[in-house]
């Protein structure tokens, strides 16, 4: 294992708290640093920029897309920020790492590429006002957080893509305070899933216009998982009805925490407890040489719900430092509409 | 049948023990001293490509700026434009009179490194990324790392080339006092789809390729090739040596010969089975010399090592391993040259008629012969002078010493031949006027050893003539040079400024040094700045000048820069320095600076706070009565609490210097006296191969009344008259090879020209040394000759064989 694999274990210290614990005993406590608090008040636009004292947070936008050929697309654009200790300073002295993964799948094909960067030397970071999120030229930036460009390049494709938010930030959990597990373990995390899409795709043989919706999240926290947890199935599901879903799955060895939130067309949330809603694998495939669920039913009876969730194309997988399942993912049933599946831990 | 001949061969060397002794030898010795010089080659060139592999160098483009270090806002703006890059800070790091190489990366963005994944196995990665970082090195040096108190922690590595430290950036620009700065940017593969260009973001960086960037091999290949020209030279006597005993063996076997092939061996099956009996004692000789070799090899390298590091910082190990490249060149150059040296005796025989008499003409070189040779000497003589003149360069340089040499060689036999010639002339009486003569008829079946004794005389002269030359001009100019009586590193600039301060009423001067590395496109390039004082202008002794360099570099108006820049950049006074973007300076003056590789330059104090501002005033010289040195050193070493190696005397300093400078020459000394060895035996086995022709020359001399105590004096008289004629004539060759080494050699190698100096009391001590060589050489020949019965002489006239 180099330095970066570490990093990223580090930084996935989140899903992967299992696999992080025992190494400097970051997955029991989190020493020096911060942790989430019921009843915290957010403020923005400071709450859009980075938080040092916790150990970790990311930036994650994905996008489900229609192309001008009448094809659906995902793009997935995601900085993570981990502290190895709890402060930030100038220069490479920074203890602050940052990582950049974006992806492109079409029908066909999965493109994906990674950025590593520690803080401190201007090479990555995060601006509050005006909003700017960026490791090396990949960014996300505009006036404002509801007025977004957005741009990310691999080795054999790109993307350039304005994001205009439609309606209000989303808090999840209670009031955006969202726990994790059984014992306690939470995060803060809020999201803007109403953005509006329109750009183009750089594809090894094509460009391709498109436009689409996106859905961003935001979260941090210093210990999140519980000791048990080994991985997680995460979705972020629009209905046709405009309605919206989040809910995740946290696969622990003694028993699954489930949580998710119901987001009404206004905007207006309910969260959802552990075990409302119910996440059941349908079928895996032999993804990068594991098995991979990649049809899902999810059912929430509150509302109705019972459909099934299959991945626009199985080979989703972000062969990263750290790897993982993201991609696009169509919705049918008793609703139809499309989303975007996250699993780690397989 | 094959049997019973390979019976009488051998027994051949039954009888003659000491020849077969001899002939092994030659051949052990050729090889051995040839395969010690490439395996210390070999040795060294695996520790460069083991270093630049784990670290690795040589595989990637990189930006640099050619006036200095990169500030981290390029890093960031190359970043932010797409282009990927890894940040790399590195430069030297002194600790108890070592210098270290730290080289800072950024772990976060390099290539993985060998030394980097092994260390992790037991790390947190948390502790090598921040304060207070971990410093990777050998083991070796981690124990000098480990006793300094104010050093990060220190991780144990075998994947580092020795005096290396490799930590992370963050670290290294605490360690190196160079925040916010990089030394080159390393181009990773895996460049995205589109990045603007170079131009648009950083102007001022250059892109270089591997190719071309600076790399220890290349640096270091004038010193290896000064090397493989000694072991050629070593191992051209050594087959001067097996070409006599070879020669001295097919004369006395041509009986046994005769008597097989008039029993019916046919001549070419004979030849074979010589050939097959000269390769088995090829490879037995090869494989003791190989032996040999490695333990000479083994027993040289730590001097070797010592010297590479100290002269190019190249990173050579003193250990030694066995290489199975540089063993089979051995055997094959062995068996090679075993072949060529046997090559016209065996080529003899086979042309010898069936019942051919015991002639002794048949083993004689022709007059012609010698004509051709000098021919062949003076073809080769020009053709030096001409690769010298038209290819120049260092390969100029050795092809115009391997004209030298050869043709020198050549020409010898000829040029004795004349010097006989006319001695004969004025000589009176009969017994004078045979020794000449006899030593003219002797004259072509010595020339070859003649020949190793030249070469290795004049190589003697030359190399020596270039070392002596060297070590005067250096402890000359250390003498110039370290001129304050103290030399003292505060442990802080503050501390510098409280020692200045309690200092500067008590003594003359006080000299801050203050240095900034920058890069030139020659290389590195240190950049000094020195304060107006007398010391300089009395003391630095400048070889090109102006009439006012001292008062224009003061002024902060002109740059002095050292013989090794001057040379490498074609820079001379009037020229104009570019020491930056916005900096450029004319040239004052150019100084000597011996046994420095890097390029160097002077500016006033003034000029480097301009050029680079924030440079750390640590280091100063202290001008005071010379008496009085020592006692200050010790109140500076208490009053401030100071370690004994941070205040040091100049006659320490010039000790260490010296030290240093004599490991750099011992492989030369060494290799020397080894070939005048050889060339000595190479006489002893010549005169023992004519020795075989030599009672029918005698025999009728002894009948004329000259007795053999008369005779055996002559014959020692005749090998020292020999060698002595030979040292005269190697005495210029040797001098002008030793202007090629000090005037193109050394500047094509190291960069600075040295005065020669010649040294006559050296040479009346070889002069000596060859005759006590040739009387030697001669005297068991003699003491046969004293102990002959007189019937053998009888005999000669009995059966004229």
């Amino acid at each position: 294992m180099n330095v970066k694999a570490l990093l990223i274990a580090l930084l996935l210290l989140f899903p992967f708290g299992a696999l992080a614990q025992g190494y400097a005993g970051l997955g029991g406590s989190a020493e020096g640093f911060e942790t989430p608090q019921r009843d915290y008040t957010f403020d923005f636009p400071a709450d859009h920029g980075p938080h040092p004292a916790y150990r970790i947070e990311w930036w994650y936008l994905t996008a489900n897309l229609k192309g001008e050929d009448g094809k659906d697309y995902g793009i997935q654009w995601t900085l993570f920020r981990s502290a190895l200790k709890p402060f930030e300073t100038e220069g490479w002295q920074s203890p602050q790492i940052w990582m950049g993964h974006a992806a492109v799948t079409t029908p066909e094909r999965h493109f994906f590429a990674e950025r590593l960067s520690r803080g401190g030397v201007g090479q990555a970071g995060v601006v509050a006002e005006p909003f700017a999120a960026w490791i090396d030229e990949w960014r996300m930036s505009g006036p404002d957080f509801d007025t977004l460009s957005l741009t990310a390049h691999g080795l054999d494709f790109g993307y350039d893509l304005a994001l205009n938010a439609q309606g209000p930030l989303v808090f999840h959990g209670d009031a955006g305070y969202s726990v994790k597990s059984a014992d306690g373990q939470a995060s803060y995390y809020y999201s803007q899933p109403f953005y509006a899409v329109e750009g183009t795709l750089h594809l090894p043989d094509r460009d391709v216009t498109v436009t689409g919706q996106a859905w961003l999240d935001r979260e941090w926290s210093s210990q999140p998982l519980a000791e048990d947890q080994s991985g997680w199935d995460w979705f972020s599901l629009s209905f046709d009805t405009g309605e919206k879903l989040m809910g995740f799955r946290l696969r622990g060895d003694r028993q699954d925490y489930t949580a998710a939130t119901w987001i009404n067309a206004d905007g207006s949330t309910r969260a959802l407890p552990d075990g409302s809603a119910s996440f059941t694998p349908l079928e895996t495939a032999p993804v990068a040489g594991r098995d991979v669920p990649i049809r899902w039913n999810v059912a929430l009876p509150e509302y109705d719900l019972d459909v099934e969730v299959e991945a626009l194309i199985p080979d989703a997988w972000m062969g990263t430092r750290f790897e993982y399942w993201e991609g696009p993912v169509t919705v049918s049933g008793s609703h139809a509409g499309r989303g975007y599946l996250e699993m780690t831990g397989y | 049948m094959t049997a019973a001949i390979i019976q009488a061969l051998t027994s051949h060397w039954r009888s003659h023990w000491l020849q077969l002794a001899t002939l092994l030898i030659g051949i052990a010795l050729a090889t051995g001293l040839w395969s010690a010089v490439q395996a210390i080659n070999a040795e060294a060139r695996a520790s460069y490509a083991r270093a630049n592999a784990q670290l690795a160098l040589g595989q990637f483009d990189e930006l640099r700026d050619p006036s200095g270090a990169i500030p981290l806002t390029h890093y960031a703006d190359l970043r932010r434009a797409g282009w990927q890059v890894a940040a790399v800070l590195e430069g030297p790091y002194r600790i108890q009179g070592r210098t270290l190489r730290v080289l800072g990366v950024d772990m976060v963005a390099y290539p993985a490194l060998p030394a980097i994944t092994e260390a992790e196995a037991e790390t947190d990665p948390a502790d090598i990324l921040t304060a207070p970082g971990r410093l990777l090195a050998s083991a070796e040096l981690a124990t000098l790392l480990q006793a300094q108190a104010d050093l990060p922690p220190v991780l144990i590595t075998t994947e580092l080339p020795p005096d290396v430290i490799l930590t992370d950036i963050g670290v290294a620009e605490t360690l190196l006092d160079a925040p916010g700065q990089i030394s080159r940017l390393v181009v990773l593969p895996n460049q995205p789809r589109s990045v603007p260009p170079l131009s648009e973001i950083a102007p001022d960086l250059e892109r270089i390729s591997p190719a071309s960037q600076v790399d220890t091999a290349q640096l270091t290949d004038s010193f290896h090739l000064n090397l493989t020209a000694f072991g050629m030279l070593s191992f051209a006597v050594g087959l001067f040596i097996v070409n006599g005993t070879v020669g001295l063996a097919f004369a006395q076997r041509r009986g046994m010969i005769r008597t097989l092939r008039a029993l019916g061996v046919s001549m070419r099956r004979l030849v074979w089975l010589i050939l097959a009996e000269l390769t088995l004692l090829a490879l037995i000789g090869g494989i003791i010399g190989l032996i040999l070799g490695f333990f000479l090899a083994g027993a040289l390298l730590p001097d070797v090592a010592a010297t590479l590091r100290g002269l190019y910082g190249a990173p050579v190990t003193g250990q030694l391993t066995l290489q199975p490249a540089w063993a089979l060149a051995g055997l094959g150059m062995a068996l090679g040259g075993t072949l060529i040296a046997s090559a016209q005796a065996l080529w003899r025989l086979s042309r010898m008629p069936l019942l051919a008499g015991p002639s002794v003409q048949a083993w004689r070189g022709s007059g012609q012969g010698q004509r051709l040779a000098a021919y062949c000497g003076l073809a080769l003589l020009v053709f030096g002078g001409l690769a010298y003149t038209t290819v120049g360069g260092l390969l100029g340089g050795f092809a115009l010493l391997a004209g030298l040499l050869t043709g020198a060689a050549l020409l010898l036999p000829l040029c004795l031949s004349i010097a006989l010639n006319l001695c004969a002339r004025r000589a009176r009486g009969p017994v004078t006027q045979w020794v000449w003569a006899d030593m003219r008829a002797q004259l072509p079946g010595l020339s070859l050893a003649l020949m190793a004794l030249l070469l290795a005389l004049a190589a003697n002269i030359g190399v020596g003539t270039m070392v002596s030359s060297f070590r005067l001009t250096f402890v000359g100019w250390l003498d110039q040079r370290l001129t304050s009586e103290l030399y003292l590193t505060a442990e802080s600039d503050q501390q510098g400024r409280e020692i200045t301060q309690w200092l500067e009423p008590q003594v003359t001067a006080i000299l801050p040094i203050r240095n900034v590395e920058l890069a030139h496109e020659t290389g590195p390039l240190f950049l000094y700045g020195v304060v107006d004082d007398p010391t300089y202008r009395q003391y630095w002794p400048l070889i090109a000048r102006t009439d006012d360099s001292w008062d224009q570099v003061m002024s902060g108006d002109a740059v002095l820069i050292n013989e090794q820049l001057a040379r490498r950049a074609d820079l001379w006074p009037g020229d104009v320095l570019r020491l930056g973007p916005n900096h450029q300076l004319p040239v004052a003056g150019v100084y000597s600076d011996y046994g420095n590789p890097t390029g160097q330059a002077i500016v006033s104090m003034m000029q480097l706070d301009l050029i680079a501002p924030g440079q750390e005033a640590r280091r100063f010289g202290i001008r005071l009565d010379p008496n009085r040195a020592t006692e200050l050193a010790q109140t500076l070493r208490e009053r401030f609490g100071l370690a004994p190696q941070a205040v040091v005397q100049q006659a320490a300093m010039k000790a260490q210097s010296r030290a240093i400078f004599e490991k750099t020459f011992v492989v030369t000394s060494a290799l020397n006296v080894l070939t005048l060895g050889v060339a000595g035996f190479a006489i002893l086995t010549s005169l023992l191969t004519l020795w075989t022709q030599r009672l029918p020359q005698i025999a009728p001399v002894w009948a004329l009344g000259l007795d053999r105590a008369q005779l055996a004096r002559l014959e020692l008289s005749r090998s020292a008259i020999l060698a002595a004629m030979t040292a005269c004539l190697a005495l210029p060759l040797g001098l002008i090879l030793a202007w090629v080494l000090l005037a193109v050699i050394n500047v094509e190698a190291f960069g600075w020209r040295l005065p020669m100096y010649v040294f006559p009391w050296d040479w009346l001590v070889l002069f000596l040394l060859t005759l006590v060589a040739a009387l030697a050489a001669a005297a068991l020949p003699a003491l046969r000759l004293l102990r002959l019965p007189p019937a053998d002489l009888l005999r000669v006239f009995a059966n004229e064989r």
